[in-house]
Parts: C-alpha cells; sequence; structure tokens
C-alpha cells in the first residue's frame, strides 16, 4: 500500500489509471442496479419485487466493496465497510436487515455520484492515458485526479463519525454492563468462599484454642490433642486462603507477568503442552489478569472435554494486539456460546475490546484464539535475564 | 551450621529463629530484604541458607533468584525456600543445577516443627524436599517415559522420596516394611536407568527424573 505522500512510481500510477477504467466500466452495472433496487423496491409489497431486491442489494455490495478497495489502495489507508452483521438463512428477513442497514443508504447515495462526477473524473484520468499528447498531463494529473475520487468515494462508503461513535458507545454499553455483572458475581464468590471455608475454619480453631485454655490445667493430655487440632485447621484455613488468592490473582502471574504464569499452567496440566511464547514486554496488570483467567479456563477445557493427548499454547503481540492460540489435537465439537466458563471468557475480554474465536470441527483439532488489543510496557524481566550474581 | 535467614515478615523471622536456635542451627544472619540477603550470602562462613521466596524490594520472586545465584556461584550450597504458596515451575528452576541440597516448602509446613527442621537438615545434608503439593500435583500429571515404567506403587515410593521422606518414613505413610520400601527403591532406580553411585545421589537423581529437569 502506497501513502498518500510518498510520489507514485509510473507503474503505481499505470495501476490507478486502471482502477479509473474499472470504475468506468463499472458505471453502467451500478446504473443498472440502481435501477433494479429502485424497482424492486417499488413493487416489494407483491412478492416479485423481493426477487429483484435481493440480488440487486448483493450486487451493490459487491461492486461498492470493489470500490472501497481501490479507494483504500489509492489512499494508502484501510477502509473498512462496516456492515451491520448478516446472520445465514432466511433470505426476506435478510432484505430487511439490510435495508435498515444505514451502510446500503450510503452506497445508493453514492451509487448517484459514481455514475455522474465519479464517472467523469475516472473517464478524465483515462482520456489523459489514451490521448497521447496529453502524455504528460496524465503523469501529473492522474494522481490527484484519482485522490479525489477516491477521497468522494470513501465519504460515501465508510461510515461517519457519529455513526462510528453509535456504535461504540452500543458496545461500550454491553461490555460495561457485562464488566459490571461479572465483578459483582465475583464479589459474591469470594464473599462465599471467605465465609464457607476460611471463617468456619479460623471459628473452629479459636474454638479448639478455647476448650485448650480451659484444659490445660485439669488435663494437659486433652489440652495438647486440642491444640494439635488447632493446628490442623491452621493449615487447611491456609490452603483455602491459597486457592481463594489464586481465584483472585494467582501469585506466579504477579511474579512473573502473562509469560511465566502460562509456564506454570502447562507443566501442572495432565497433557503435554507444548509452548510458543514470545512477548517483548507486559501487558497492563487487568488485561493480563483477563488473559491469564481465560487461557486458564481454556486449558482446563482442553483437560475436561477434549480428550486430547497434546496441547499447544501461542502467545505474541504485534501491531497493537495481543494473540493468544490456545489449540489441542483432540475431538472437537466444543461451542463457544455452550459453556458458561467459556462465555465468561468472551465476557470478560470483551471489557478490553478483545475477541474470543473458536474453530472445533467434529473430529477436531479445537482452536481457541483469544486478540486484545493492548500495548506492552517496560522490558521483561523473566528468567532468562535473571540476574547471573547473587542479589543485585 | 551457620544460616541466613530471609524473611521479610519481623513476627515470622522471630518465629523461624527461635525455631532454627532451638535446635542446634545458629543463624549466621537474619535480612529482610534482597540487597542485604545478596550481600549475606558472599559471605563464605554461611553454610546454608533459608529463605522466603517474596521479599523487598519488588516483592516477587527475589528469594528464588538469589536461592539460584547463590547455588551458580556456589554449587550445591544448600538452600530451603519457603513460600505461602508453591509452583512446580519454581521447583524445576531451583532443581535445574542438577544438585540436590534444594528444599522447597510451602511456609505453612514450618507448624510442623519436627518435620521442618528434619527437612532443613536433609537439604543441608544434600537431600531434596518438596513440598507435598508439588508432588501432588506431578501425581496428576500422566507418566511420560520413564516415569511410564514405574508401576503405582513404586510410583508413590518416588513422590514420598521427592518429599524428602528416609526409608522408614515412607515405610510409615505407605504401612509397609522398611525391607519392602528399600526394594521399590532399588527397583525405582533399575527403572530409570540410574547409574551405580552412592544411595543419597541416587535419591537426588530419581527425584530430578521425577520432577522432568
Amino acid at each position: 500500500m502506497t501513502a498518500p505522500s510518498t510520489p507514485r512510481s509510473t507503474g503505481g500510477r499505470l495501476r490507478i489509471t486502471g482502477y479509473a477504467a474499472a470504475q468506468v466500466l463499472l458505471a453502467v452495472p451500478l446504473l443498472v442496479v440502481f435501477v433494479f433496487f429502485w424497482v424492486g423496491g417499488a413493487t416489494a409489497i407483491i412478492v416479485v419485487g423481493m426477487v429483484i431486491l435481493a440480488p440487486s442489494l448483493s450486487a451493490l455490495r459487491w461492486m461498492a466493496e470493489r470500490h472501497r478497495s481501490m479507494a483504500a489502495q489509492v489512499l494508502g489507508e484501510p477502509m473498512p465497510a462496516g456492515y451491520r452483521p448478516l446472520p445465514e438463512g432466511d433470505p426476506f428477513r435478510r432484505v430487511l436487515l439490510q435495508l435498515g442497514d444505514p451502510m446500503t443508504w450510503r452506497e445508493v447515495a453514492w451509487v448517484v455520484y459514481a455514475v455522474s462526477f465519479g464517472f467523469a473524473l475516472s473517464l478524465l484520468g483515462l482520456l489523459l492515458l489514451a490521448i497521447p499528447v496529453l502524455g504528460v498531463l496524465w503523469y501529473f494529473g492522474i494522481e490527484p485526479i484519482m485522490v479525489a475520487r477516491s477521497t468522494v468515494d470513501r465519504f460515501f462508503l465508510t461510515r461517519g463519525h457519529t455513526e462510528r461513535l453509535a456504535e461504540r458507545v452500543q458496545v461500550l454499553t454491553e461490555s460495561r454492563a457485562d464488566a459490571v455483572d461479572d465483578s459483582a458475581a465475583e464479589l459474591r464468590r469470594l464473599e462465599r468462599d471467605l465465609h464457607d471455608g476460611t471463617q468456619a475454619r479460623l471459628v473452629a480453631l479459636s474454638m479448639n484454642l478455647g476448650l485448650a485454655e480451659d484444659l490445660l490445667a485439669s488435663d494437659p493430655e486433652a489440652a495438647r490433642q486440642m491444640v494439635a487440632e488447632a493446628r490442623t485447621s491452621t493449615t487447611a484455613a491456609l490452603g483455602d486462603l491459597r486457592t481463594v488468592v489464586r481465584g483472585i490473582h494467582p501469585p506466579v502471574l504477579a511474579d512473573r507477568g502473562l509469560v511465566g504464569a502460562v509456564e506454570a499452567l502447562a507443566i501442572d496440566l495432565s497433557i503435554p503442552v507444548e509452548l510458543k511464547l514470545d512477548l517483548p514486554g507486559r501487558p497492563s496488570a487487568p488485561v493480563e489478569s483477563a488473559l491469564y483467567f481465560a487461557i486458564s479456563e481454556c486449558l482446563a477445557n482442553v483437560v475436561k472435554h477434549s480428550g486430547a493427548a497434546n496441547a499447544w499454547v501461542r502467545l505474541g503481540h504485534d501491531r497493537g494486539t495481543l494473540q493468544v492460540v490456545v489449540g489441542d489435537d483432540g475431538h472437537g465439537g466444543a461451542d463457544q456460546t455452550g459453556g458458561t466458563g467459556m462465555r465468561g471468557v468472551a465476557r470478560r475480554l470483551a471489557a478490553f475490546d478483545g475477541t474470543m474465536r473458536v474453530s472445533s470441527p467434529r473430529g477436531g483439532p479445537t482452536i481457541v484464539t483469544l486478540e486484545v488489543p493492548c500495548d506492552l510496557s517496560s522490558p521483561k524481566t523473566t528468567r532468562s535475564s535473571a540476574k547471573d550474581s547473587p542479589g543485585s | 551450621m551457620r544460616l541466613v535467614l530471609a524473611e521479610d515478615h519481623a513476627l515470622l523471622r522471630e518465629g523461624l529463629t527461635r525455631i532454627l536456635t532451638a535446635h542446634g542451627f545458629t543463624i549466621h544472619t537474619a535480612v529482610d530484604n534482597a540487597d542485604d540477603l545478596a550481600v549475606a550470602l558472599r559471605d563464605p562462613d554461611a553454610e546454608a541458607a533459608v529463605l522466603d521466596v517474596r521479599l523487598p524490594p519488588s516483592l516477587t520472586d527475589e528469594g528464588l533468584q538469589a536461592a539460584i545465584a547463590v547455588r551458580a556461584a556456589r554449587p550445591g550450597f544448600p538452600v530451603m525456600v519457603l513460600s505461602q504458596y508453591v509452583e512446580h515451575l519454581y521447583a524445576r528452576e531451583l532443581l535445574a543445577s542438577g544438585e540436590g541440597a534444594v528444599g522447597y516448602l510451602l511456609k505453612d509446613r514450618v507448624s510442623d516443627v519436627a518435620d521442618f527442621v528434619d527437612g532443613v537438615r536433609r537439604v543441608a545434608a544434600g537431600g531434596t524436599v518438596l513440598d507435598p503439593e508439588v508432588v501432588a500435583a506431578l501425581m496428576a500429571r500422566r507418566p511420560e517415559e520413564p516415569l511410564g515404567r514405574l508401576s503405582p506403587r513404586e510410583a508413590e515410593v518416588l513422590g514420598l522420596m521427592a518429599e524428602g521422606r528416609s526409608n522408614a518414613g515412607i515405610a510409615d505413610a505407605l504401612v509397609v516394611t522398611e525391607k519392602a520400601v528399600a526394594k521399590h527403591i532399588n527397583s525405582i532406580f533399575t527403572k530409570l536407568d540410574l547409574p551405580v553411585d552412592s544411595d543419597d545421589h541416587r535419591r537426588v537423581r530419581a527425584v530430578l527424573t521425577y520432577l522432568r529437569v
């Protein structure tokens, strides 16, 4: 992709002239589709209208997409379409959803431009090359002409600022509500764990010690027994506390960061896990924690459900996105929406604009891909850079 | 035996000092942070160390790093590492150098004073003492070669060896005779292809194989 600021080579100029030619050629089908769209729309009440509308919408999208990618090449920046998601199946419903998508109406409006001024601009660029006398003019003129054409294309074919903001607000509202729900549930769970486990054991402990105090003078042997029991309760209470702490924030994650914590997870698993972990720094603590629990959940599922003999985890950071892939050679058939655990993972990641994809055909393999946009901070201080002299 | 003790909680440091001196150890230095620990470990008079994993300044795994570093500088230097939680990963790192003389226990185990002191003695004598939690996690794994060759009973014996128990201790735990234990242990040595060596050394090698170091 060439940035607009850097001058194009002659080859690059020829290429965008090729786009101009394609745009000129596509103008006629665009016009046809435009007419069919309105005819179909007007007759939609009778079934024949729907039959016309559905293919013309698809054709419109296809052609708009071609123009988007051409404009993206000319302007040197991506032009995401940003359609609303369309479910598979029922074509009637798909047409209605497409009509409800503001992007469709942007495209319809765009056709008017693409077959008039846009067409004229592209044709001009093409003619400059076609007429040899004008070669110099073509060399200097084709780029501004195509940039002008593509800028207007972009105006019509990408979502406006307000639309993007509105959608962002929608997404944030949902993920915030989920995050609030999740943290409330988490607190309830913690309260229960502490109440049923640690607290109960400490009560037993203090009762034992009280009894021992009473018996110390009259029955030292029984008192000794009580103290021994009290010690057992302490050990159990400490065990409970460790479990609770691991559930809040695993100590190894605090010590070693995500890479070390995933190594520790893998070592404790009952099947061999191949690791390829490459992180030049550490993500922020909340992201690190969310990813750790996500990976932990994925690996737990591998062991519980997949019947796999081997698993692997890959972790990397590229262009502002941290990507984790957890795979296994089990029998597949895992469902992203099925388990509450996996749903929780997806929701937790969503709070950081992260995503989870599950690919699990019957017969395997199952591959879970987690992606979170984030920056990494401070170079890693893991074992590889461990101190070579005592302390320091 | 002169020990370096590193523990940042004053109460626990006092407690450990009291327990260890009461059982015939001498506390060479007791420190509460990683920097002082590094200095203390450089003293050739120090003969062994009892360390907490988490120490100031960063409160992550300084104690562990100090243990690994001192053993790199002084191979076979006995180190007993204590922690609020145990990680199989850390046990592996501690033992990666291939010599024994390593202990890795939950802090709770200190409450069983006799066992704990016995553990420190075993470590000082070159043995390996791992927390039962680490061993339990290892037992849960699907065995790989050459561990797959062990019978379930032998695996159990090896687990108890990793915890640092003597033959008598293993016999007690499994309710069998010491002779039977010795037989199991010989069979473990053979199945793991451990070269003929002193019994102590073979025990350490067996535990290292167990940890897949």
